[in-house]
């Protein structure tokens, strides 16, 4: 699998309230929380970002909070995937079990500047940066349970599914 | 090699004889948590995957703290959803209205979640029950679906970080600013994926509200669990409250820890965890001339009987400065009734303080005592990225009942010998 797309840079411990903050909890529904997606870190980010964006961060992506309105806030936003160096605990489950791409990249963070395009390819573990000469990045290999249900379409119907071979 | 007492309760929970940090395990849970915000994703997840009855009533439990008493149209349709669900589940631990308190409070005080459990809860404060010596952590709702369906989670066994309290804690110093100091010391990464075990002779003093504070903020060291080995305290704590059977678990003694950390309590005063982070740690002599406008007292975090008597200690005949908005949040009704029947109302109404029903509240940034933009709040909560208690441009100020109490007299961040 490909993502392709232009990226926005934002910085370590990104908490899950900068994500989607609580005002907003009082819904489930994707499509209006992805309105106000990162709105407490960057108020315009949704004037700004076209479906297909990827969002790039430093440490701690996705701290604070367990509220998984926040994957389900960039998913519905149209964040195509999230590339931090590292990500909190429950962000990444929550990540995996909801289905929004997740990859860990120590390098990418500090060698792209904010817009530039990149491309990540799955299937080959790299990111390319786009419009330049330099070898491409690896990502963070992803645990085979997490591939298993990235494969199945999320956590439920990974469960869904193995109660069916039974 | 022996197990930590982490290992051990995930151990138990699964088919396996014993399991290492690293390990992939489903364990079963004896207790699944949600409340009025992650609750309604986790039962449209759990239909969506053709859930019809839940897999066991008794630990399946809601409570609906967050947005109640119901704040707007939003969030009583949520309510009503969970209820409805609730009635034709038959759950036996629902909780909302006059019977519901904020739910790291209330399923301690209600012997829901005991020593030995293996708890998870759609909630990042899930960890709090790790006080009693209990494996319990914060899950997304898809998790809680997962539960509800399944009875199961799943984990990557975590590697254990000892934490060895040493000494008497100073005067005004409780649980709150042991593990303020911690976060301060190793950031609010420090811990992540990690349990975090708390031992040491301080230990031995401290209650189990003190025990709580500490193991509610694990999360915010990243920590997947916090936990306490089982103790006298803790046999005094649930003996008169469990409605089942529990297991006093502790660590092997040759069991495998990441990082032991030897931490001198004497050296340590009353913490504030500065905006926007809470390991932006500093002690109270070095937090320097604040004005604020709120001081909030109450939450998952310190809520409890002690930290309402801590509060009326240093109110008492004395009233918060006209400047400041005082808020206090008793974490049950059965706290709110025993603060009552002790006369702290008296002191806190003489105070000119607000006295909120139990709920999650502005912790937040909810209800109850929002902030605008450029307002400060100093608040015995768990947290104050930016925009947590309301306006992005307002600040949050993180400390322990006493501090939060001495400051609203002052008008500023203050200690009680301030005063």
């Amino acid at each position: 699998m490909i993502f392709k797309g232009n990226t926005w840079k934002f910085g370590n411990n990104i908490d899950t309230d900068a994500i989607i903050p609580a005002r907003y909890l009082n819904t489930s529904d994707p499509e209006e929380l992805a309105t106000h997606c990162m709105e407490d870190a960057d108020p315009d980010f949704m004037k700004k970002m076209i479906r297909g964006d990827i969002i790039v961060a430093g440490e701690n992506f996705g701290c604070g909070s367990s509220r998984e309105h926040a994957p389900i806030a960039i998913k519905a936003a149209g964040i195509s995937c999230v590339i931090a160096k590292t990500f909190a605990r429950i962000f990444y489950r929550n990540a995996f079990n909801m289905g929004l791409p997740i990859f860990e990249s120590n390098d990418l963070w500090d060698r792209i500047s904010k817009g530039q395009e990149i491309e990540v390819d799955t299937d080959t573990g790299t990111i390319i940066i786009s419009g330049t000469e330099e070898e491409p990045l690896t990502v963070g290999p992803i645990p085979p349970f997490m591939q298993e249900l990235i494969r199945d379409g999320g956590l439920m119907k990974h469960i869904v599914a193995n109660r069916k071979s039974i | 090699m022996g197990m930590t007492i982490t290992e051990k309760i995930l151990c138990r929970h699964t088919e396996h004889i014993e399991v290492q940090p690293g390990m992939l395990i489903n364990a079963k849970v004896d207790i699944a948590l949600g409340n009025d915000i992650t609750a309604p994703i986790a039962v449209f997840e759990f239909r969506e995957a053709g859930g019809t009855t839940i897999f066991d009533k008794e630990k399946v439990v809601f409570v609906l703290d967050h947005f109640t008493p119901n704040k707007d149209i939003s969030s009583a349709r949520q309510c009503k959803l969970l209820r409805e669900f609730a009635r034709q589940q038959d759950m036996k631990y629902f909780y909302e209205g006059g019977e519901c308190g904020v739910e790291h409070a209330l399923l301690p005080e209600q012997g829901i979640v005991l020593p030995g459990d293996l708890i998870i809860g759609a909630d990042s404060h899930t960890c709090t029950y790790g006080a009693l010596g209990a494996f319990a952590t914060g899950v997304g709702s898809t998790d809680l679906a997962a539960a509800m369906l399944t009875g199961k989670c799943w984990f990557r066994v975590p590697e254990t970080m000892k934490f060895v309290l040493n000494g008497p804690m100073n005067k005004w110093v409780s649980g709150k600013d042991l593990i303020l100091y911690i976060i301060g010391q190793i950031g609010v990464d420090g811990a992540r994926y990690k349990a975090m075990e708390f031992t040491g002779d301080t230990v031995r003093e401290l209650t189990m509200a003190d025990r709580m504070s500490i193991a509610n903020m694990a999360i915010e060291a990243g920590g997947k669990n916090g936990i306490f080995a089982p103790d006298d305290i803790t046999k005094a704590f649930v003996e008169k409250r469990a409605r089942r059977s529990y297991t006093f678990y502790e660590s092997d003694p040759d069991a495998g820890y990441a990082s032991i950390t030897e931490i001198d309590v004497t050296k340590i005063e009353p913490q504030v965890a500065l905006p926007h982070i809470p390991s932006n740690v500093k002690g109270i002599s070095q937090v320097g001339n604040i004005k604020i406008d709120q001081s909030y007292i109450g939450s998952c975090t310190n809520g409890c009987i002690e930290d309402l008597r801590v509060a009326a200690l240093i109110l008492k005949n004395r009233k918060a400065a006209p400047d400041v908005r005082l808020i206090i949040v008793p974490a049950t009704p059965e706290i709110y009734r025993q603060a009552m029947q002790e006369g702290l109302f008296e002191i806190f109404l003489d105070a000119n303080a607000i006295i909120s029903p139990p709920t999650c509240g502005a912790c937040l940034g909810g209800h109850m005592g929002i902030l605008a933009e450029g307002e400060r709040c100093i608040a015995t909560t768990n947290r104050n990225f930016i925009g947590r208690m309301g306006h992005p441009g307002s600040k949050v100020y993180l400390s322990n009942p006493a501090v939060a109490a001495a400051s609203a007299v002052a008008g500023r961040i203050a200690g009680p010998d301030e005063l």
